[in-house]
């Protein structure tokens, strides 16, 4: 198991290295001019000319490109408009919010999303599994945006229940936090279900069953351990949904993470910042993933001497 | 009995489907008011007679606006899909068909796209080219291309190994017909199914992008960006948000439908 994940791990720098490379082809295509952005409208040519060469910008792209990725080896994310220097400690300092957020929304789903589907499965075509399988459809449609300005109007406006903004103590969690999770609660959900369903057609299930287990117990402990390699797996898939998708709720309840810090990145064009951003988001993918593996490991006693 | 099911699902996706097919193709001739005309006397009405779903914070009629949009918004959604459509198809059938090193070479890039969460891809490449059209048809075609291109290319993988496949082959048909008459058809309905559920996220993304402020621009009547245009009047006239929000969810759940019974139709082997 050790040497699966260290197989693992010593793969990460070499997709980081591909992500670098790719980001850098992309903004290297791109037209326009980086140098009279970054110098501003009102800018003489020769103005222009001296931000180009501070920057590096008139270097040959091969060497820009070395540059950059030494520059990476030790942190350096290079030159930021927003922040007039190398961005990163700015950027980790905003950490803590987002890490705080999807671990939540992960949390939520796990905790959510299935006993949901459990219960949906022991009660199959009863009326409770009719309910939970509508708010699934619901929850799989609905934008997590549209679902967070609902919550606020109703528990921020109308009820004064929770703050609808900001990061500030456990309860401004709640609402972000379920307007992320929702989606991936009806995923796992649903596959936690159907998984359920037809596991506990096996035939170890009726066994158990006839050795006078009783229904919950059989269910819980056999069936649903049963399934929850796949629904891991799941979880680590849809982990870029939801890194996508705290972009999106953090611009939502002005909460301080790396998504809202990246619009604005986006909002002045500050491509280094848009770039360390997004590599910082794939980190955050790739380690999700990692720790997947070790569940999924812990989970399947057929691998954990492998 | 899972046959019943899943017409059932088939039918309300499909019947949905055309409903915002008509509107998207009718829709000027049908709305109620013009799209952009401003009734200053009315602003933030809230829903009433004169104004079914109410009148946003300009007072332009919020129905008519629903309706115009539908095209807009089925086309910066529909677009993507179709481009990743070819791209995806053509390049699963490249690397699932040929292997070897065009394979590996394909797959590290369509591996190395799907690290980056497609949404982040996606704003990366708005702010590379620009929030315009043409910089959020590609952010979400490029956002959309790998999921699908693995999904074929793994598909044909399997179709290789087929019987009818080496018989074709060894009666020494051309390797671009036994692709088109033998791998392709064989792979269709897979595409089909992921199409559909594709067609669901990107309109997802693209109001995403829209209410963000980086998709299509105001006053273009784009259902995400009217959403996101209103949002801070949600705490005087919250019934600025309810039309456009559940019209996206709508579309959605229109497309969700359509794939989930396009696969228990086509495929009913998978659940």
């Amino acid at each position: 198991m050790i040497r699966h994940i260290a197989a693992r791990l010593a793969l990460i720098p070499v997709i980081l290295f591909g992500v670098i490379t790719l980001l850098f082809v992309i903004f290297k295509t791109i037209p326009g001019d980086e140098a009279a952005l970054m110098a501003g409208a009102t800018a003489t040519q020769a103005e222009i000319d001296a931000t180009r060469h501070q920057l590096g910008l008139d270097r040959p792209v091969l060497t820009q490109f070395t540059d950059r990725l030494l520059g990476l080896t030790h942190g350096d994310l290079g030159y930021s408009s927003t922040f007039r220097g190398n961005p990163l400690p700015r950027i980790l300092e905003r950490v803590p919010a987002t890490l705080a957020l999807t671990a939540c929304a992960i949390g939520l789903t796990i905790l959510v999303g299935i006993p949901a589907g459990a219960v949906a499965a022991a009660l199959h075509d009863r009326w409770p599994d009719l309910a939970i399988s509508s708010v699934v459809v619901a929850f799989l449609a609905v934008p997590n945006f549209f679902l967070g300005l609902m919550l606020i109007a109703a528990f921020s406006v109308e009820l004064r229940w929770l703050p609808g903004f900001g990061f500030n103590g456990v309860l401004s969690l709640v609402m972000p936090s379920l307007a992320l999770s929702a989606r991936l609660i009806a995923v796992i959900a649903r596959l936690t279900r159907g998984l359920m369903i037809e596991e506990s057609r096996r035939n170890y299930v009726r066994t158990a069953l006839a050795k006078g287990l009783s229904e919950t117990r059989v269910l819980w402990k056999h069936v649903l351990r049963n399934a929850l390699i796949p629904i891991i797996t799941a979880i680590g898939l849809e982990a870029g949904y939801l890194l996508g998708g705290s972009v999106v709720v953090e611009r939502l309840f002005a909460w301080p993470g790396i998504g809202d810090l990246l619009l604005n990145a986006v909002g002045v064009r500050d491509y280094s910042l848009v770039q360390g951003i997004t590599i910082l988001f794939v980190v955050g993918f790739l380690l999700i993933n990692l720790l997947v593996e070790v569940l999924f490991v812990l989970a399947n006693p057929r691998l954990r001497d492998a | 009995m899972p046959e019943r099911r899943s017409n059932r699902f088939l039918w309300i996706g499909a019947t949905l489907l055309c409903g915002f097919v008509f509107l998207a193709v009718l829709g000027p001739e049908i709305a109620p008011e013009d799209a952009d005309r401003q009734d200053l006397l009315a602003l933030l009405q809230p829903p009433g007679a004169d104004h079914w779903f109410g009148t946003d914070p300009i007072g332009r009629d919020i129905l008519s606006r629903i309706i115009v949009g539908t095209r807009v918004t089925l086309t910066v959604a529909l677009v993507p899909v179709a481009l990743a459509g070819l791209l995806g198809v053509l390049l699963g059938l490249l690397a699932g068909y040929f292997g070897g090193l065009v394979d590996r070479l394909l797959m590290a890039l369509v591996d190395l796209l799907l690290t980056i969460p497609s949404l982040v891809l996606a704003i990366a490449m708005v702010a590379a080219v620009g929030a315009n059209l043409t910089g959020l048809t590609a952010a979400i075609t490029l956002a959309s291309t790998p999921p699908l291109a693995r999904l074929v290319r793994g598909r044909v993988r399997e179709l290789r190994e087929e019987d009818f496949v080496a018989a074709a082959i060894s009666v020494g048909m051309r390797q671009r017909r036994v692709l088109w008459r033998h791998v392709l058809p064989n792979a269709f309905s897979l595409i089909v199914i992921q199409l559909s559920l594709m067609a669901g996220q990107a309109v997802l993304v693209a109001s995403a992008l829209g209410f963000l402020g980086l998709g299509v621009q105001p006053p273009a009547p784009e259902w995400g960006s009217m959403l996101g245009a209103s949002r801070e009047y949600i705490e005087v006239a919250p019934h600025v948000v309810f039309a456009s929000g559940g019209a996206i969810a709508l579309l959605v759940f229109a497309f969700n439908m359509l794939g989930d019974g396009l696969r228990d139709w086509l495929d009913p082997n998978q659940t």
